[in-house]
């Protein structure tokens, strides 16, 4: 279950059980966002380190508020400011924190596996806010729950992602987590993104490289940024982009007509969606955001919430507390 | 003199496999028969051995001069003679770079104060390993080099590796190859395939190493000379070394034993699986055991690679390529390949001695006359390989903990016993 | 934890006198029906709660509204060690400010559950009065909280456990005074 994983680094390793798990105890912290005083004390207490080793501000904004309105304090980490830039090795960097004490660590990192890497060598529990290209869990969780939300249910929709697969950990996490629920899953974009080989990464995956094709009969339709920061790659000029792949309201009419349009964000509106997309009806990109939220609270609530296994075990607790 | 005694000689160049006595004097072998006895003679009982000719690796660094911390010659050349070497080609790509006479001189005479085998240099091709200017090649011939090569890097520029190969064939050296093109491998880390995908690591096609091993194979045609592939990893790469075979080109490989052993799949974010060329698919792993049993493939080198420790201790992006490899390179020929039916127990000891000679234009044989070194080793001889207790500066190996059956001995170079388990 | 079972402190048929009379008392100890909300704590003081409207349904024809309230992001107690409780949902759909609160428990005993409940509910927004209607007072406070309406005042040893079943949720109606064996 769940409530004894030590960390969250992928979405790969979790089962169907512990992902419903996840979007279950997301729903009571869903609610707690509408209540007009938002300060539990469950983390009371508790301090949580966010460790962002590559430039966020939506990601890291969303967990320092799931961990304020906790309760917990926070011991915020930048690599702009960092003594990263100064040399110091990953191993000293996290070693510094560790020593503050931190009850968990929520990081972000450009080189994939390094969240496992620093998790190998902690005691705390790691949260991984997306490691270079290999995965982002909790976005995947919230789309997940949004889906969930909007459609009614989680299991076997069509699903389009769109976008530069490759070079997306957010599409990994949703191919991982969508194909657990038996998602048909199009994955398209201009062929250089979207290698053939990325068919065997889960059961039911497709490639297309025309987005009418793709669309057709989609009942979730994933749009990814176009990355215009990643380097060692020849670009591709967005007049090209635009025409072969943009998300404009006809292209959308292909899909189905209940279908929903979601965004990790930040979106480049006019690049890889049409504004009128981005902001009709169809598009469930604010309640992403709400959910992210939801979704690092219970995180955070059951994997820094948790006591260490080997703490000393109090005298037992008197029950007729309400079950 | 050392009498070694009842051991199973399997001898290559000769076609020999026979209980055989060998007796050495000095520097020298002096017999090989049956029931030989030699007096004052020390006796080795090699009863239920192998007697080979002693093992030669055409390919590893030992970090000397310049990047002491990882490796000396001292320590590598222990490290080398605990797997079986008595003679290791070290790479050019040091601190400065092995390109003029002066340098070799200075590895040569490290190698003889403190070396436990024998090191052959191999000298650079070009000024720096820049790829731009010939290196002093004839100078470090004079100074002791077997070979040339710029590896860690190809030699890019197809005009220059015309001309260094041209004037390496006038001097009697093979160029040997890192075979890679630059703008493919692009900032990559392991090989590019589904399970580089699912990692979210940057990978490296298989073509990056065959375009130009291609290139090369045709620039050898073009001038003739003696080519040899270094550290091949791809099926791709063995059908162009192939192909220059049949058309009767001086052209050879080697391949490294991780290469024959482990894929791509073994691959997570541990740094001891991170090395160039990188660990490749299964297809690939095939294809190269089956190159080393039909004799397409010339010889088995470690590309023994150390770094130490801190370098490796990061994010498996910025990790260092390398690992070691002098001690579990006989043990898994063993268990990889003769164990497993895929090669004979001749065939692996051809791949560890007259094949890296004949790369190098020279012979080894267990005959009268010829040097006095010698590789005995158990194919019975059940053992788990702790890299904490190697006498490499060292650990980066991803075979740290594994059991083997089968193992190096002893070690005899120039008549004298340089390793014994 | 074994438990053995000592006496028992209510029969079904007292159950139900009880809820009965709790019922009565507290419409008349309010203004009026309609300024009342119902919070029962998750389980058993949600199934005692939507009993109490449904009799104050019965004899005044009032609809008063029941809310459920999980109070375990409130808690004090939560044990050191292991893993952490799992979240329920809190559902009070009708609007908390201004309102005449009536919480709903089972057993109150050292007061720290209703502590969490009143926290949780001053997360959304500002009642105009809580009182507090158990069924059972065991007595053993920690904390200055009193019940307005009590079912039965019971006293009890530090050992012993009031277990309150009901059909709902246990597959019988009686609660119990049972004894910790270990």
């Amino acid at each position: 279950m769940l409530q004894r994983l030590p960390h969250l680094l992928g979405i790969e390793d979790l089962n169907r059980e512990q992902i419903t798990f996840i979007l279950d105890q997301a729903k009571p912290f869903q609610e707690f966002q509408r209540y007009p005083l938002k300060k539990l004390a469950t983390l009371r207490g508790k301090t949580v380190a966010i460790a962002f080793f590559e430039p966020s501000t939506r990601t890291r904004i969303s967990f320092a508020t799931a961990a304020a309105r906790l309760g917990a304090d926070t011991m915020a980490f930048q690599a702009e400011s960092s003594s990263l830039k100064k040399g110091e090795s990953l191993v000293d960097t996290v070693r510094t924190l560790e020593a503050m004490r931190p009850d968990g660590m929520v990081m972000r990192h450009s080189s994939s596996g390094a969240p496992e890497f620093v998790a190998s060598r902690l005691d705390i529990p790691v949260l991984n806010a997306g490691d270079g290209t290999h995965e982002h869990p909790t976005q995947g969780l919230l789309d997940a729950l949004t889906i969930r939300d909007r459609k009614g249910k989680l299991d076997g929709w069509n699903v389009t992602i769109l976008g530069d697969i490759l070079h997306s950990r957010v599409a990994r996490s949703n191919i991982h987590l969508l194909s657990k629920f038996g998602a048909r899953i199009t994955l398209c974009g201009p062929a250089m993104w979207v290698p053939r080989e990325l068919e065997n990464l889960a059961p039911n995956l497709r490639r297309s490289l025309h987005v009418e094709e793709a669309l057709d009969g989609a009942d979730v339709v994933m749009v990814l940024r176009v990355q215009t920061e990643r380097l060692h790659e020849p670009a591709l000029a967005p007049e090209e982009y635009i025409q072969g792949y943009q998300l404009t309201a006809e292209r959308l009419r292909l899909a189905r007509e209940d279908a929903i349009v979601l965004h990790p964000g930040p979106m480049n509106r006019g690049l890889e969606i049409e504004s009128a997309v981005a902001d009709g009806e169809q598009s469930a990109v604010l309640e992403q955001v709400t959910n992210g939220l939801a979704i690092r609270m219970a995180l955070l609530y059951h994997l820094v919430g948790a006591a260490a296994v080997d703490a000393p075990h109090p005298a037992k607790e008197r029950t007729n507390a309400s079950d | 003199m050392l009498l070694i005694k009842n051991g199973r000689v399997l001898d290559p160049a000769t076609n020999t496999d026979e209980v055989r006595d060998v007796l050495l004097h000095g520097e020298l072998i002096s017999g090989v028969g049956a029931n030989l006895s030699g007096d004052g003679a020390e006796i080795f009982d090699a009863s239920g051995m192998i007697v080979a000719p002693g093992f030669i690796d055409l390919h590893c660094h030992l970090r000397e001069p310049g990047q002491e911390l990882s490796e000396t010659i001292e320590t590598g050349t222990r490290s080398a003679a605990r797997g079986g070497f008595t003679a290791v080609c070290c790479m050019p790509n040091t601190q400065p770079v092995n390109d003029n006479a002066s340098v070799t001189r200075g590895i040569v005479e490290r190698a003889a104060a403190s070396g436990s085998v024998r090191v052959w240099p191999i000298g650079a091709a070009s000024m720096g390993s820049k790829g731009e200017a010939l290196a002093e090649i004839a100078a470090m011939k004079a100074a002791g080099i077997v070979a040339v090569s710029d590896d860690g890097k190809p030699v890019a520029n197809s005009r220059l590796m015309r001309q260094v190969m041209d004037y390496c064939d006038s001097l009697g050296l093979p160029v040997i190859d890192h075979c890679e093109d630059a703008s493919l491998f692009a900032g990559g880390v392991m090989r590019e395939g589904l399970q580089s995908l699912k990692l979210g690591l940057k990978g490296i096609p298989a073509q990056c190493e065959s375009i130009c091993v291609g290139r090369d194979v045709a620039v050898a045609q073009l001038t003739g000379a003696r080519l040899h592939i270094a550290h091949m990893s791809t099926r791709g790469s063995l059908d162009y070394v192939r192909w220059a075979k049949k058309q009767g080109l001086r052209v050879t490989c080697e391949v490294t034993p991780h290469h024959f052993t482990l894929t791509d799949e073994d691959v997570r974010y541990d740094t001891r699986y991170k090395m160039n060329p990188p660990l490749a698919s299964r297809e690939d792993r095939d294809a190269l055991i089956e190159g080393l049993a039909d004799g397409s493939i010339d010889a088995i080198a470690t590309d023994h690679a150390p770094h130490h420790a801190a370098s490796k201790d990061v994010e498996f992006d910025r990790a260092p390529f390398g690992i070691t490899g002098f001690e579990t390179a006989l043990a898994l020929g063993l268990t990889e390949l003769v164990i497993e039916g895929r090669v004979s127990l001749m065939r692996l000891v051809e791949l560890f001695t007259t094949g890296p000679a004949r790369v190098l234009g020279m012979e080894r044989k267990l005959s009268p006359g010829q040097p006095a070194d010698v590789t005995i080793f158990s194919t019975e001889h059940e053992w788990t390989y702790n890299a904490a207790d190697s006498p490499s500066k060292s650990r980066n190996t991803p075979f740290d903990g594994r059991s083997f059956r089968g193992a190096p001995m002893a070690t005899i170079v120039a008549g004298r016993v340089v390793y014994r388990r | 934890m074994r438990v053995v079972e000592k006496r028992q402190l209510l029969s079904a048929e007292q159950i139900n006198r009880s809820l009965q009379r709790l019922s009565h008392e507290i419409v008349e100890k309010s203004a009026g029906a309609n300024e009342i909300g119902l919070i029962g704590i998750r389980r058993r003081g949600v199934y005692l709660a939507e009993r109490l409207a449904g009799h104050i349904r019965a004899f005044s024809q009032a609809e008063v509204p029941v809310g459920i309230l999980d109070i375990t992001l409130y808690r004090d107690d939560l044990s050191t060690i292991g893993p952490q409780p799992v979240v329920q949902s809190t559902e009070i759909d009708f609007p908390v400010d201004g309102r005449d609160l009536v919480i709903i428990d089972d057993v109150l005993y050292t007061g720290r559950t209703i502590r969490a409940a009143m926290n949780g509910l001053f997360d959304l927004g500002r009642p105009k009065r809580v009182r507090l209607c158990v069924l059972i007072d065991r007595g053993h406070r920690e904390l200055p909280i009193e019940a307005t309406f009590i079912g039965r005042s019971v006293e009890t040893s530090d050992t012993e456990i009031v277990e309150v079943r009901l059909s709902e949720v246990d597959g019988e109606e009686r609660v119990v005074l049972v004894d910790r064996v270990d």
